[in-house]
């Protein structure tokens, strides 16, 4: 029964040819939330690995004391939005993961709120994932994640756990709270990796 | 975020239940609460639609939509009560 | 009524623009002609889908301000919509849109917030009327049965609004009025200034009618010369004076923006209303 509606456009929407396929070109920086923003005061923030034999933790702090890398990368939303260039600064997971000793191959990121999202690990090391702190410079505002998210940049954004506060590791690619409830277990933006 | 509440979820569910979903009674997982769909938190945002309990916050349903395809979920509802009509 | 009214069933429908005719300084009142309309309760909403040239939609949900008789005889459903700034949906519909226009319904929606005069209820779903009388679905002997044995048509209604929240409440007092229901009504609206008051007309004509109804209103920002208080946001003590008292043991519906509703509603908890007489709604603004 659909028909267009005369002087409806819906938002522009501005394409490029560095976006995946499917996405559209965003200059401000949308917020998607599956709940109330947790408010995590620094004092009692902490960070940790949890593996079969052990829990690594660093409070803010320590964290903060760990090597830092600035990071310029593009973002992709599930949502079909993209932000070019982003700026963010942060703890490599090369360097969190330096020490910890797992014989499993996945990860759950775990977030202050109760969010979940699955990763395999060997997509979040080698440069590929970052617990970043800043966002253009500014500490991260708690609604985009802050006080540190996850950003795994090369899949769809709702893997960058925002306000993240463990990483467990998992011997099956369990799904996290997207994907058990309809998201790809994967997300691979180039691949249009979306839904089940 | 500002949430809203469960009477939003009125239309979006109309399209998959010849209920009144708005009206129906869930009990939650979470805390055993039992309560309207309409007195839920809702959560909207374009990746989704999250309904938590009004009481302990829990995830009670999830709704994914993209162009015909839909995603229903009530991993946080034991039992819904629903009236014949 | 509350509790388990009967609305009718929903569905799309294509909607026709009839007239676009400006409410308030920010808000338009749009009439549509709307194709298998099967009526509504008062209170319902519905949501308005709008296509693109190439096949974008996007759809927002408002609440109906007229309330036909849910009989189906009526096609006419009118709707108040406030502009969003940056909103997507809500500028085309108080702005672009014009008589003749056309987009998709679907509805009538929501069957939680609506009030029916008690003789529609009862009808509606025989057996179920005393239950529903007591305010709700834990009445018939729920530990949370709220306000005892008090009949649906003298247990009075406390409407309470935050500017364009108004909306379903207008069509709640049509049908008030239109069932010369002896229910007393009154509607606390808050407003900005006198001219973002919605339907003032009609709320004007209601007061006037048979049927027990009053408004109360407070503005927050700029009053009308001579008002006898200053303006500004409503005070849980305004409220408690504004109100009726918890002795009358009033259903209650509030609506307005999620910010002003859970401040309503908490106040109202505190100064003794019972939860489960209290129904809400909260718009976003997207």
């Amino acid at each position: 029964m659909s028909f267009i509606t005369r002087g409806f456009g819906g938002r522009s929407r501005e394409r490029d040819d560095r976006l995946p396929p499917g996405q559209t070109l965003v200059h401000d920086f949308p917020v998607l939330s599956a709940g109330p923003t947790p408010e995590v005061d620094t004092a009692e923030w902490e960070l940790r690995i949890v593996t079969e034999g052990a829990t690594h933790r660093w409070n803010w702090d320590e964290f903060n004391a760990l090597p830092h890398e600035d990071v310029n990368t593009d973002i992709h939303c599930v949502t079909h939005w993209s932000k070019l260039g982003t700026s963010w600064r942060g703890v490599s997971l090369d360097t969190l993961f330096e020490n910890v000793e797992s014989q499993f191959d996945f990860v759950m990121a775990h977030s202050y709120g109760g969010y979940t999202t699955n990763v395999p690990l060997d997509e979040l090391l080698d440069g590929q994932a970052w617990v970043v702190t800043e966002f253009d410079g500014e500490p991260l505002d708690p609604e985009h994640g802050g006080p540190a998210r996850l950003i795994v940049p090369h899949l769809y954004f709702w893997k960058s756990a925002k306000w993240v506060r463990s990483l467990v590791m998992m011997p099956r690619d369990d799904p996290g709270f997207w994907e058990q409830n309809g998201y790809h277990i994967h997300g691979d933006p180039w691949q249009e990796e979306r839904y089940w | 975020m500002q949430h809203l509440d469960g009477n939003a979820l009125a239309g979006a569910l109309a399209e998959f239940f010849s209920f009144d979903v708005t009206t129906a009674i869930a009990r939650c997982n979470g805390c055993g609460a039992v309560d309207e769909f309409a007195r839920a938190i809702v959560f909207t945002s374009p990746a989704g639609t999250v309904v938590r309990c009004n009481s302990c916050d829990h995830v009670l349903a999830t709704l994914v939509e993209s162009g015909d395809r839909a995603w229903l979920g009530f991993s946080g509802v034991s039992a819904i009560e629903v009236r014949r009509g | 009524m509350i509790g388990r009214p009967s609305v009718p069933r929903s569905g799309w429908h294509p909607a026709t623009v009839v007239a676009n005719t400006p409410e308030t300084t920010t808000a338009a009142r749009l009439e549509l002609d709307v194709d298998g309309w099967p009526g509504n309760a008062a209170g319902q909403h519905l949501d308005v889908r709008l296509t693109a040239p190439d096949g974008y939609t996007a759809t927002r949900s408002y609440s109906i301000a007229s309330a036909g008789p849910a009989t189906g005889d009526t096609t006419r459903v009118v709707l108040a919509v406030d502009r969003v700034p940056d909103g997507e949906v809500s500028p085309f519909l108080v702005d672009v849109a014009r008589a003749g226009d056309r987009f998709e319904v679907h509805g009538p929606l929501g069957a939680f917030f609506v009030w029916q005069p008690a003789a529609a209820g009862v009808a509606a779903s025989a057996g179920d009327g005393e239950a529903d009388a007591a305010g709700g679905p834990d009445a018939a002997g729920g530990p949370d049965a709220a306000g005892g044995p008090v009949a649906a048509a003298t247990r009075p209604v406390q409407l309470i609004a935050g500017g364009s929240g108004v909306v379903p409440f207008v069509a709640m007092a049509q049908a008030h009025a239109d069932a010369a229901d002896a229910t007393p009504f009154r509607l606390l609206y808050s407003v900005r200034t006198p001219a973002d008051v919605f339907f003032a007309p009609e709320f004007e004509r209601l007061a006037a009618a048979s049927a027990p109804f009053r408004l109360d209103l407070v503005y927050t920002r700029e009053a009308p010369a001579g008002w006898p208080t200053p303006p500004a946001r409503i005070t849980r003590e305004a409220l408690a004076e504004a109100v009726l008292p918890t002795s009358d043991a009033p259903l209650v519906y509030v609506c307005g923006s999620t910010g002003f509703v859970e401040r309503v509603a908490s106040w109202l908890i505190e100064l003794g209303h019972d939860a489960r007489a209290i129904r809400t709604e909260r718009f976003g603004g997207t």
